[in-house]
């Protein structure tokens, strides 16, 4: 075990300074260390999704990468997608389509789709299952997620 | 039930709102000052004698609070259970961390527990075993074989248990048979996958003597009663908790020895202890479903009535039991006949031990593959006799008024209506233009093929007589002093939603607002009693008991209404949550008003007790029988042996619909597991007992682009089980695909001679199986 690294990542808007294993990996820090337990850990091997944050604008599976390589970066989690009771228009979509079951690929989910719609706002079916084809949901068989990013589409065009 | 606003509407759910937000609780987010942290050693063999573990060096490694062999807990542990009533059965014992020999690659060794989850796993390796290999037995038709290697000395033969039923003339039925047809098939063994793996947090108060368990579990209640056993401590000190719990699919109806480890290293450390399970971990240690090798035989007249059947089945049990292990076969056996008419059924089920993790209940357990017999067979069958699949299903159904309808195999099918489902389904999918489609495409030698499915499934399980822990379940309506409704259900749910569709029975029932209405599951502590959700049962079975409760509140309700009012109970007329007297609308009393009166306790009919609420425990007189027709459309190419899904029908009939959004949901969830097996699942295990499909990077889980739209429609046949009428349909979906999907690819491949492909329907079985017929097309010409 190495000496640990401190770290300074701004985390849905608030700066965060800790000091880590350099081995920590990114959904431990977030779960274990500041406590957003949203993003959830269904693989860690880079397959399922279901730990995927925005990294800078860029979605990622949090589970690959390491703390200290977020160290000055952005990072939101789906606890930062909207404030209070308020809700993102991908969050409403999956509430009002049913795209979601027993929720725990949700947060991995929503958050792969929000990469997506900021890349196509207008995106065709087949272009919003390739976007989430690293996100295994075992229990919807993706339709209601396809509706659900649908209606988020059309809702942000208004 | 009296007109109803809510239940039959598509509301949509009431658990979203947390969830989309990442605010739910499963174990793992729950964190208890203190903790420490579990990992387990697991056996890197399927079969060795362990010569000597050493633990030292994985002591001495900083953070490590505790490392427990086998040998430790022997004594204190009581074995990981199993419940059934079959007299064969052979119960080999199933230590919670084996002692003198590993059986299955997966099976815990040791484990440590350390100050972070991080310390645990790195003292793992410090951990030193010495394994001495034994010889495998990974194949369960060769486990039967004379000579095999032998797994438990007690029973060298390897069998697990027996199981046989036979109805009817078997012998007449195939001396008089025009057609025999004779078919195997093999049911690949496939790992669930709840997205959640399982995981455990224990916390022991000692001055209250209680421990509490979180688990990710589907039977809290069962899981609290078995622990009691296992860690002899009394029922009334331990508590289970099921927080949200991410997905289960039968995995989780389980009772694991981590659950029982746990339990104890938290009394035993003081301290409270969590267990996450790795997804490695979950592939070799959580149970496997299906796991079947059949040999069918079917006897035939001409016209395509059948008259006998004859299934041979060797069931490929693992090393141990879990739960329901042995329970699972012989559900195959009894849904064999399928929607038809059989008069002659026999079955013979052999559940054989291998060096491999325990098969048990995954979605549909045992339906899935008598479905697929079935299913497959009628293909066969209208194959060999030149007859429409449509056609020779029709000719075998049961009519409408033949219900309640007794299966040779003893079931009483309550309810149906195959032939309007199957109607339904053709006309939706354009089968006649499909055929048509078909017969133009090969001429092109393009492969088109359209596949059927007509299932029946049983469901809504008890009665209890037929369940090894109880079929019932309870359900407890209070009303709260303020007017709000507190509903407690046993059927804890893990995504199934019945926080929203319990709450729908319940508003219609008592007229309140569905926003004040909550319901509470999944805590032993909270709600009284409880079975779980499995089998889809919560609705037929934990759903009726809460409608009950709510009936019974609504009646104590009118009663201190009619002692207000000072008229006749007989004479008040309720709507819309409001008690009033007939003729005078005007002079009423709310349901809300009714339950502050209730608990005030001032003015009550004499003798009444105070307080509004009312616990049901309902114990249905029989199974349900959901059916439905799926239909499938695919395209083969037989130069990549690719698949494509051009078209998908269901048409599912689970009897009356709560809520047709979560109906949805569960079919199309349950499509998309059922055509995992047919395409791309398979938990590989070697020679040797190794898992080679041991990650999700070589198990195939479907994805998002695997899968087609699913188009969904239904009919509706009321069962008269239950006062709600309704069905289940958790598993009518997984149920219903598989034999779809592969028909329509048997179908395409008609023309290479194909008659039958063993799943999951790789491209590279398809093109092989092109491959070889080209010569000889190539020499026949077309
Ligand atoms: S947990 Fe990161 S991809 Fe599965
Ligand atoms: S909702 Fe359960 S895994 Fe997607």
């Amino acid at each position: 075990m190495g000496p640990k690294k401190r770290v300074s990542i701004r985390i849905n808007g608030v700066n965060y300074l800790h000091e880590v294993e350099p081995r920590l990996l990114l959904i431990h820090y977030l779960r274990d260390v500041v406590g957003l337990t949203g993003s959830h850990i269904g693989c860690e091997t880079s397959v399922c999704g279901a730990c995927t944050v925005m990294l800078d604008g860029a979605a990622v599976k949090s589970c690959t990468v390491l703390a200290v390589q977020a160290d000055g970066a952005e990072v939101l989690t789906i606890e930062g997608l909207a404030q209070g009771e308020d809700l993102h228009p991908l969050q409403e979509g999956f509430w009002e389509c049913h795209g979601l079951q027993c929720g725990y690929c949700t947060p991995g989910m929503i958050l792969s789709a929000y990469q997506l719609l900021l890349r196509r706002p207008d995106p065709t079916e087949e272009e919003i299952r390739r976007a989430v084809d690293g996100n295994l949901c075992r229990c919807t068989g993706y339709q209601h997620i396809v509706d659900a990013v649908q209606y988020a589409a059309r809702k942000m065009k208004k | 039930m009296p007109v109803s606003k809510l239940v039959g509407a598509r509301i949509k759910r009431r658990e979203d709102p947390r969830l989309i937000r990442g605010l739910g609780h499963y174990v793992d987010d729950i964190n208890l000052p203190n903790t420490l942290h579990v990992a387990i050693l697991r056996s890197p063999h399927a079969h060795a004698r362990i010569k000597a573990i050493r633990v030292e060096e994985a002591l001495k490694c900083d953070g490590v609070v505790a490392v427990i062999t086998g040998s430790d807990i022997q004594e204190q542990i009581g074995p990981v259970p199993v419940a059934s009533q079959n007299p064969t059965l052979r119960v080999p014992k199933h230590p919670v961390l084996t002692v003198d020999k590993v059986r299955f690659v997966g099976e815990g060794v040791a484990a440590v527990v350390a100050e972070d989850r991080y310390t645990a796993r790195d003292a793992l390796d410090l951990i030193q075993a010495d394994y001495e290999p034994l010889p495998v037995v990974s194949d369960p038709e060769k486990a039967l074989e004379p000579g095999s290697p032998v797994i438990h000395p007690e029973w060298p033969d390897n069998v697990a248990f027996r199981w046989a039923l036979k109805q009817g003339n078997l012998a007449k039925a195939f001396k008089e048979a025009y057609k025999v047809v004779k078919q195997r098939l093999v049911h690949q063994r496939l790992a669930p996958i709840a997205l959640e793996p399982r995981g455990v947090l224990a916390r022991y108060l000692p001055g209250e003597k209680e421990l509490t368990l979180w688990s990710s579990t589907q039977i809290p209640h069962i899981l609290k009663t078995q622990l009691s056993l296992m860690l002899r401590l009394p029922e009334n000190r331990l508590r289970v908790i099921a927080p949200e719990v991410g997905g289960g699919f039968g995995s989780k109806l389980n009772v694991y020895a981590e659950e029982a480890l746990l339990g104890y290293l938290a009394i035993r450390l003081g301290r409270p202890v969590k267990w996450i399970e790795g997804r490695r971990e979950n592939i070799q240690a959580t149970i496997h479903g299906r796991g079947q090798i059949g040999e069918v035989e079917v006897a035939v007249r001409k016209d395509g009535t059948i008259l006998g059947l004859q299934y041979k089945v060797v069931a490929d049990i693992g090393v141990y039991h879990q739960l329901l292990t042995p329970g699972i076969p012989p559900l195959t056996g009894l849904m064999l006949s399928g929607c038809y008419r059989i008069p002659a059924i026999g079955i013979e089920v052999v559940g054989v031990f291998t060096n491999r993790m325990a098969t048990d209940a995954y979605r549909g357990a045992g339906r899935p593959e008598a479905t697929y017999v079935m299913e497959r067979m009628m293909d066969r069958l209208a194959q060999e006799l030149g007859i429409d699949p449509v056609k020779i299903r029709q000719k075998n159904f049961p009519k409408p008024k033949e219900f309640p309808f007794k299966t040779a195999t003893g079931l009483v099918y309550d309810s149906g209506n195959y032939q309007a489902a199957l109607r339904k389904a053709l006309k939706l999918v354009g089968y006649e233009k499909w055929r048509s489609e078909q017969k133009r495409l090969r001429e092109e030698r393009r492969y088109l093929g359209i596949g059927l499915s007509t299932y029946v499934e049983i469901c809504g399980m008890g009665p209890s007589a037929a369940m090894p822990a109880g079929g019932w379940e309870s359900g407890t309506v209070r009303m709260e002093p303020t007017g709000k409704v507190t509903v407690l259900t046993g059927a804890s749910p893990h995504g199934q939603g019945q926080e929203t569709s319990f709450a729908q029975i319940v508003a219609d029932e008592l007229g309140v607002d569905l926003d004040d209405i909550t319901v509470i599951h999944g805590d032993t502590a909270v709600v009284p009693s409880g079975i779980g959700t499995f089998g889809s049962r919560a609705t037929a079975v934990g759903g009726t008991a809460v409608f009950q409760s709510a009936e019974k509140v609504k009646e104590k309700a009118r009663e201190i209404a009619a002692h207000l009012l000072e008229a006749d109970p007989e004479d008040l007329v309720f709507s819309d949550g409001k008690f009033s007297v007939k003729g005078v609308p005007k002079k009423g009393i709310t349901i809300q008003q009714i339950a502050l009166e209730a608990h005030v306790a001032k003015n009550l009919p004499k003798k009444m007790e105070p307080g509004l609420s009312a616990t049901s425990v309902f114990e249905p007189s029989n199974f349900t029988f959901p059916f439905g027709t799926h239909i499938c459309v695919v395209e083969v190419d037989p130069k990549s042996g690719g698949i494509e899904i051009k078209k998908y029908v269901a048409v599912d009939d689970c009897g009356k619909v709560i809520n047709p959004l979560l109906v949805d949901g569960q079919v199309q969830g349950g499509i998309a597991q059922g055509l995992g097996q047919a395409l791309y699942e398979e938990v590989v295990y070697d020679e040797n007992g190794q898992i080679l499909s041991g990650s999700l990077m070589d198990y195939a889980v479907p994805k998002a682009g695997d899968l087609p739209r699913f188009e969904l429609a239904r009919t509706e046949t009321p069962t008269p089980v239950n006062p709600l009428g309704v069905k289940g349909v958790g598993e009518a979906g997984t149920i219903g695909s598989t034999p779809a999907v592969v028909n329509a690819v048997v179908d395409a491949l008609t023309p290479f001679g194909a008659t039958h492909i063993d799943m999951p329907l790789k491209a590279e079985k398809i093109w092989r199986l092109c491959q070889g017929k080209k010569a000889a097309r190539a020499g026949g010409g077309r």
